[in-house]
């Protein structure tokens, strides 16, 4: 690991001006992906920014009937708020299928959105990656691709997202709230946030230099039966194969996202418009354009497959 | 002592002690983290310096240049050592790769430097500036490609052949040609492979997580071209090691040079996302198994080819041993061929040869068993043999297959099973069963043991066992209990130390009968010493209660020791008996599993093992034994894969993250059954392994449960959903 400095902000306004000052300063929250990536090289960062003691902890009403969940809610303690269990029961089961016990305690809701790819070639720093080292190329496209993207990509890079809690969050609109180095604020709709890898994988969001995800907002409750289906190799403490995120209202509408099969969180207005037609017609608008390597072409039949499981438990429990 | 015919009633048969289920003696220390692993001698070396290797970056090729200036000046770097500044180094007799590269890299993450500094954070930062200039060289990395350039191996014995098995093969009524593949796979266990090396002079003191203490002194001595009565290898407790750690790898090597170069102590625990490529791992294999049979399902005819790959100088995996033994036939042949290949090191990983062979072979018998519409249980025991089948003169010492198989039936509920596969539905899920049986030989090995009865009645047991998690210490502790009429309480076990007389070692499952017995052979002699102390004879001498009685007298153990201590040692050694009987322990797994009927996702719902391996000298040991085997089972079936990249020539998942083994909601309920057996051509234990039996046939008992339950056959491991989710019918 590189020798850092290290210091704590003050305020939100103050973490986001501190950091701007730096070229190469990150915030840390809950640690648990960027120590790791830290201890064997992958992320060098110079400067850390701790916001822990910046107050964002608490999960509050809004004025139009949603919540504000501030950044550093914790995953488990999220998952466990009588609110979202009850109004937003997507988020909290998507919560419940990542990660594990003891990672879910310190992981923050901000830190979530911004974890770092999964792919094997990425963690690997004798391996080419544009997303680490721009311009080195990628080794994964030709190489072992089974958990990777099949939408979205690029000719740089075809890494997946690997959050469970950014699905439900891109399923129930969630929008992104942050203060930047001048003290400005501003609001971005998760669909917005992340950002597909074209030719800058290592680009991941629209965050500028030294902006600072102060909460996470959620529109008053959509109702409906909210499910989460995550499939994976083990049953537990394992990245998604896929993952889907459903919200299945009593009329037939509804939602859908998916894990698992891109850079972001995965959600198309046609697909959602499709559901009342089936699994099969959803899944074509998802994966329209799909473009699969030898080892993740099942992805496609899975999803759909998923999906059409996932709206049936839907139909039965709404029944 | 020499063990040449077999066992009668001894001391053993007593079973006060052995036999008994009693809690491991070392477990209050393990549970209180007192119990100190390798990297955590800073007891015996408080003021070490920390060391990181640094692993190749390329599969093959050559080191053009390293440049270590960076690190030198780097913040408390001591020194780092390369292959230009560490002087001559030999390879260990146990070793295919040299543990230090360079110029020539002979495999990815091969080490090529360590950096050692005065703490851990420094010395990674520092390894992490060594900037190497390599010159690539192609590679074979593909096994299925390098399959065709397959050789014969020169050693061991990789053929076998009795009879006409082409010609019976082809006149047989029922016949299934068939080939599956096994992956690489990685040891994974718990505890990294660590050490901490110290010098004084130019003796050397190694502290390390190692099964093998006297091999592995050897080839430190050897790689590093020292004496070796000048190394002293010390390894109490160790986490795991699945055949891992049976060799000196470069952690210890690098240690012991780290710390030449820096004047002082060092440690070195190889970084998890070395671990895979650096060290060893199960290798890879492709089989074609041939079996024909008559419409009764009397086999004619069984074939089993296997191919594996290793660098040049390495071993193949011994997939078709079981073959040879397992199954009646009176037309058979074997084969096994080696590839070369640059990936890393293949070796032995729990159950060499009959984990991954039993896979295959347990596949091939459960499609047999469908193509004659024969119950796969039935056909088993149809099969079932009391001799060798190669050479029948050779009886079995003991075989209770059919047992195993027809109690496992019983308990499991197998009457229950629905032969057509894809015909039981519960909700989502596809249910299915499977059985596989389990087989695996015994080893028996030389071991050495020194026994003293101290001068205040405590009985201490001196001996370079290991116990990588096995329970070494409590058996030795109740063979040593019962040899001496003494209670468990009343025994000190002090084992891995290289300066103790030498057992067997754990490897091979041989370790439980051999490190016994040899703890027998030193009590017989502990035994005699007492004896002639009160001036009675040996033979009439019976010992219990804490006393020893003789010639019509009592006389407490305390009171014989009490002006000094006597001490007993000596060396078990065999005779035939494992060449005049064949000595294997066998078992039948049973397994429920549920199969999503959308998305292909397989939970094991059930397990049962029922095993017959000899004396089980302490069945909560064994039992655990199994259990942990049958879980690693579970992943070899369902999603342990080393995967190769076949460009760049190495593992690429090589972490836990990437490498998946069973968490703890993947298993079941798991029961474990032992029948009772008794071996009296073992030892005078009476035992056999155990340790291993549990990991063969279990696999396949998955993959033969996931057939049943969905009708999709699964015949290349890891059984994942990707290969069965496009065979499976529609939804909805």
């Amino acid at each position: 690991m590189k020798p850092f400095a290290y210091e704590r902000a003050s305020s939100p306004k103050d973490a986001a001006a501190k950091a701007a000052k730096t070229p190469g300063a990150k915030f840390i929250a809950g640690g648990t992906n960027l120590l790791d990536l830290m201890k064997i090289g992958v992320e060098e960062p110079v400067h850390l920014i701790d916001v822990n003691g910046l107050k964002l902890d608490t999960i509050e009403a809004t004025d139009d009937g949603g919540v504000r969940i501030g950044a550093l809610v914790r995953n488990t303690e999220l998952a466990a708020d009588t609110r979202i269990r009850r109004d937003y029961p997507l988020l909290s089961r998507a919560l419940l299928a990542g990660a594990s016990g003891q990672l879910r305690n310190k992981a923050t809701t901000a830190g979530n959105l911004l974890q770092r790819t999964r792919c094997p070639y990425f963690y690997d720093t004798n391996q080419p990656c544009n997303k680490r080292l721009p311009g080195s190329g990628c080794a994964a496209i030709g190489g072992f691709s089974r958990q990777h993207a099949i939408v979205g990509v690029s000719k740089s890079c075809i890494a997946t997202h690997p959050s469970d809690m950014a699905v439900a969050m891109r399923a129930l609109d969630a929008t992104v709230e942050t203060v930047r180095p001048d003290g400005s604020t501003r609001r971005i709709a998760i669909a917005d946030f992340h950002t597909l890898p074209g030719t800058t994988p290592n680009v991941e969001t629209v965050l500028a230099h030294g902006e600072l995800i102060t909460a996470v907002t959620l529109p008053r409750p959509v109702g409906g039966v909210q499910l989460y289906h995550k499939v994976r190799d083990r049953a537990s403490y394992a990245f998604a194969l896929v993952s889907v995120a459903l919200i299945l209202q009593p009329d037939g509408g509804g939602r859908v996202a998916l894990g698992g099969v891109a850079h972001k969180p995965w959600r198309k207005s046609d697909a959602d418009a499709a559901l009342p037609k089936g699994a099969k017609a959803a899944s074509d608008a998802l994966l329209a354009g799909a473009e699969t390597t030898h080892d993740n072409a099942f992805k496609v039949t899975l999803v759909e497959r998923a999906l059409a499981a996932t709206l049936a438990e839907a139909k039965e429990t709404s029944a | 002592m020499k063990f040449d015919t077999p066992a009668t009633t001894n001391p053993i048969d007593q079973l006060k002690v052995v036999g008994k289920p009693v809690d491991r003696v070392e477990g209050p220390l393990k549970t209180t983290g007192t119990a100190r692993y390798a990297y955590e001698r800073h007891d015996v070396a408080p003021d070490h310096a920390y060391g990181v290797i640094v692993g190749a970056g390329i599969a093959k090729g050559r080191i053009r240049s390293i440049d270590t200036a960076r690190a030198k000046s780097a913040p408390g770097v001591l020194a780092v050592v390369t292959a230009e500044n560490a002087g001559k180094l030999g390879k260990g007799q146990f070793n295919t790769a040299a543990l230090l590269g360079g110029p020539e890299i002979q495999h990815y993450h091969q080490a090529v430097a360590i950096v050692v500094a005065a703490t851990f954070e420094q010395a990674r930062a520092a390894a992490q500036l060594v900037k190497v200039d390599y010159e690539r060289t192609p590679g074979a990395f593909d096994l299925k490609t390098a399959k065709d350039k397959a050789a014969k191996p020169k050693d061991g014995d990789p053929d076998s052949a009795k009879g006409d098995f082409a010609g019976a093969f082809a006149a047989s009524a029922v016949t299934l040609d068939a080939t599956y593949t096994t992956p690489d796979q990685s040891h994974a266990m718990m505890e990294p492979h660590a050490t901490i090396a110290s010098w004084e002079g130019d003796k050397l003191t190694v502290w390390t997580a190692n099964q093998m203490i006297a091999w592995s002194k050897g080839d430190m001595a050897k790689t590093l071209g020292i004496p070796k009565e000048n190394v002293r290898l010390v390894s109490p407790y160790i986490g795991g090691g699945f055949g891992g750690k049976l060799f000196v790898r470069a952690d210890a090597v690098m240690a012991a040079l780290g710390a030449r170069a820096a004047g002082r102590a060092v440690a070195v625990a190889l970084q998890r996302p070395l671990i895979m490529n650096n060290t060893t791992h199960r290798p890879a294999t492709i089989q074609r198994i041939r079996i024909g049979a008559s419409k009764d399902g009397t086999i004619q005819a069984i074939g089993h080819e296997s191919w594996s790959g290793d660098l040049p100088g390495g071993g193949p995996e011994t997939a078709v041993q079981q073959t040879r033994l397992l199954y009646a036939g009176a037309n058979r042949m074997t084969a096994t061929r080696l590839a070369v290949l640059d990936l890393p090191e293949g070796n032995a990983m729990r159950a060499p040869g009959e984990a991954a062979g039993m896979l295959a072979l347990e596949i091939a018998m459960d499609e047999m068993a469908e193509k004659l519409g024969m119950d796969p249980v039935e056909f088993r025991i149809r099969n079932d043999t009391q001799v060798d089948p190669e050479k029948p003169e050779r009886p079995f010492s003991q075989r209770q297959l059919v047992q195993c198989l027809r109690t496992g039936a019983s308990r499991f509920g197998w009457d229950k099973r629905v032969a057509k596969p894809g015909s039981t539905r519960d909700g989502r899920w596809l249910v299915g069963m499977g059985v596989a049986a389990a087989f695996r030989n015994n080893m028996n090995m030389k071991s050495a043991a020194r026994m003293r009865l101290e001068r205040n009645g405590r009985v201490t047991v001196e001996t370079d066992m290991t116990d990588i998690g096995t329970g070494s210490y409590t058996i030795i502790a109740q063979t040593a209990a019962e040899m001496m009429g003494v209670p468990l309480d009343r025994v000190d076990v002090k084992l891995g130390d290289s300066s103790f007389p030498i057992s067997a070692g754990s490897g091979g499952q041989w370790g439980g009968n051999s490190s016994t017995a040899g703890v027998y052979a030193a009590g017989m002699k502990l035994r005699e010493a007492v004896a002639r102390k009160l001036g009675v004879d040996p033979s009439k001498a019976t010992f219990e209660g804490g006393n020893v009685v003789a010639g019509g007298k009592t006389v407490a153990l305390s009171r014989v020791a009490a002006d000094g201590e006597l001490v007993g040692e000596d060396t078990m050694e065999y005779g035939d008996l494992e060449k005049r009987f064949q000595q294997s322990t066998f078992g039948a797994h049973f397994v429920e599993v549920r199969v999503d009927a959308a998305t292909a996702e397989i939970r094991v719902e059930r397990m049962l093992a029922v095993c017959a391996a000899g004396r089980i000298i302490n069945p909560k040991a064994a039992r655990s034994q199994v259990i942990g085997a049958m879980t690693m089972g579970v992943g070899a079936a369902l999603m342990e894969e080393l995967v190769v990249d076949k460009r760049l020539g190495f593992f690429v998942n090589h972490d836990l993250a990437g490498y998946e083994v069973p968490v703890h909601a993947d298993i079941p309920h798991q029961e474990v059954v032992f029948l009772e057996e008794t071996d009296p051509t073992t030892s005078p234990m009476k035992a056999k392994g155990v340790g291993e039996l549990g990991i063969c046939g279990v696999g396949a008992a998955v993959a033969n449960a996931v057939y049943n339950a969905t009708g999709v056959r699964v015949r290349d491991y890891p059984v994942t959903l990707d290969k069965i989710i496009g065979k499976l019918p529609p939804i909805g």
